[in-house]
């Protein structure tokens, strides 16, 4: 292991070590605690100047219910789970049949196909931008939660195929054979012995696609306008412009926006770990 | 018709699986891409119908300061990110210590990562607040004054670029700890015997164990510098004035609010070209590592 590890026996030096590593991660997340004590601040502290100071009074809920009642919160925040869970299953499925094909299959063209994927995956955003808006206000789709939808399992089935095909890939070969030989077909294959195997793969795949889900905003300010269908980021830049210094009010929104992608992190934290480091091929 | 597919199904099944990924995914993504290009040799506003105008607005581009300012700033975050993988690398070997209660602080140094890079715009705009966010804390406390960087055309962009390290730094410590966790144990072994320490150590022993690691810490960190926008648009919109604008952001602005969609998909070509000149670099790196490997 490096660095060497401190032994056991050391015990202060660990406890030292401990407070050291306390007080980078206090720096560290310093900027996040601000916004968390903001958040707890009534408004008239906010606007006296009171702002580091012990507070006069505690606006904790005041500003949490604020922001659910006195603003759309409530509806971007659905919103965003109307655009996420859709798109992560999406995902999930398509990815899960194409890298299936990927890598068990050769056909002519099968790396191309490959390449494509990943390679897509690289693109700036910018550059499909235009053709995409258009291509939803054609269909009637443009400010649409549906329109997100389509856009995000089309973009992220890019990641989540190499994904998954190195999965099955590292499958053992001896299962394949064993069902060719049981006369299981190809779709028989897929259900049976393919998708009980990949749980793991499937679980780590959708955590990380609904932190990027949850989290784009790009796609969100393109294709939407309405407050009826923004999800939560693009409605908490709204926010900002609305109250401009209303800092306890954004700060509560802020941590709204943060807490999903945080409770899910830390629930699943050993496949969020392992699904980034093995696809850290996206960007 | 069952026998005819009972025949065919060998290939028939896969595919009728793979189409559904393919046809989205060349539709949506690959076949606008492309597009793209076409439209920026047109004059559009996004509704009437387009008219050619060839090379036009890569002409106005390359006589328009805005490009440059823009070209120039993401210069400015692709040097500057180049800071996350050591950060990321430092703050991997300090956690990577095995004592109680490290794993929970561990994970907290991760909170970055899944932060929407909406909530770390809002978060440093906090920061940056003149009088009363966390800079002019500490600059009070020294007896100065935080100057207002995001209003300041020379600070902005610095200012923009260090909220955006953030997360970016933490991404790059989750992959330095699992390579941190692959290092050989007979190298590092047969090191500490010949002596080597800290510095050397890490110089000799450890960092030739983690080359991989760090190509794709770099390949991530330069695309998260390219596709700097979300940051940007919550903290400054390009402003003040342009000054902390980028192709990504400039791209957005002329199609989305002055509805020139010709002119804007020509700046999303150039960046696209800028990236696929990176994305060419990393593929052949890939090639030449499997070919090696082989």
């Amino acid at each position: 292991m490096y660095p060497r590890p401190i032994p056991e026996s050391a015990v202060w030096q660990r406890r030292l070590y401990v407070a050291l590593v306390i007080g980078i991660l206090i720096i560290w997340l310093g900027p996040l605690f601000a916004v968390i004590l903001t958040s707890f601040r009534s408004m008239q502290d906010v606007m006296g100047g009171n702002l580091w100071g012990w507070p006069t009074q505690f606006g904790l809920i005041e500003n949490y219910t604020a922001v659910f009642t006195q603003t759309p919160m409530a509806q971007y925040f659905l919103n965003s789970l109307i655009i996420t869970i859709p798109s992560v299953i999406g995902v999930l499925i398509l990815s899960t049949l194409a890298g299936y094909v990927l890598s068990r299959y050769r056909f002519p063209g099968n790396m191309l196909v490959f390449a494509l994927f990943v390679g897509g995956n690289f693109l700036p955003h910018q550059i499909m931008m235009i053709p995409v808006r258009d291509l939803m206000v054609r269909l009637n789709l443009y400010d649409t939660t549906m329109a997100l939808i389509i856009f995000h399992v089309a973009f992220q089935t890019g990641f989540a195929t190499l994904f998954m095909r190195n999965f099955i890939a590292a499958l053992p070969d001896e299962l394949f054979q064993a069902a060719r030989a049981e006369g299981a077909t190809p779709f028989q294959t897929l259900v049976h012995v393919v998708i009980p195997l990949v749980r793991p793969a499937l679980a780590a795949l959708a955590i990380l696609l609904f932190t990027f889900i949850w989290n784009d905003y790009f796609w969100a300010v393109v294709l939407t306008i309405s407050d009826s269908v923004k999800p939560v980021t693009a409605g908490l830049a709204n926010l900002r412009g609305e109250w401009v210094s209303a800092w306890n009010l954004i700060s509560a929104g802020t941590i709204v926006v943060a807490v999903p992608p945080v409770i899910m992190f830390f629930l699943m934290q050993k496949h969020f770990i392992a699904g980034l480091t093995m696809g850290a091929v996206k960007g | 018709m069952t026998n005819l597919w009972r025949r065919h199904r060998w290939w028939l099944t896969p595919t009728l699986l793979i189409m559904p990924a393919a046809i989205l995914f060349a539709v949506v993504i690959l076949a606008s891409s492309v597009e793209s290009l076409w439209i920026s040799l047109h004059e559009w506003d996004g509704f009437g119908p387009m008219r050619w105008i060839g090379f036009d607005n890569y002409r106005e581009l390359f006589n328009d300061p805005q490009f440059y300012v823009s070209l120039k700033n993401n210069v400015i975050w692709l040097v500057m990110f180049m800071l996350a993988p050591p950060l990321g690398l430092a703050i991997a070997l300090l956690v990577n210590q095995k004592i109680r209660g490290m794993r929970f602080l561990k994970s907290l140094f991760f909170i970055p990562l899944v932060l929407a890079s909406v909530a770390v715009g809002v978060v440093f705009s906090w920061v940056y607040t003149p009088q009363f966010g966390l800079l002019a804390i500490i600059f009070r406390f020294f007896g100065a004054t935080a100057p207002a960087v995001l209003s300041d055309e020379h600070f902005v962009t610095f200012a923009v670029v260090t909220a955006a390290l953030w997360p970016q730094t933490a991404f790059c410590m989750v992959l330095y700890l699992a390579g941190l966790n692959n290092l050989s144990e007979d190298l590092i072994g047969a090191g500490r015997v010949d002596g080597a320490k800290g510095w050397n150590m890490l110089r000799h022993i450890v960092l030739p164990q983690l080359t991989q690691v760090t190509f794709i810490a770099i390949a991530v960190t330069v695309v998260g510098a390219l596709r700097s926008f979300d940051i940007i648009s919550v903290m400054t919109s390009g402003g003040p004035f342009g000054s902390s604008s980028v192709l990504a952001y400039q791209m957005f602005e002329q199609s989305i609010f002055s509805y020139r969609f010709g002119y804007g998909a020509a700046i999303a070509s150039i960046l696209f070209v800028i990236m696929a000149v990176f994305i060419v670099w990393y593929l052949t790196r890939i090639i030449r590592a499997e070919e090696r490997g082989a």
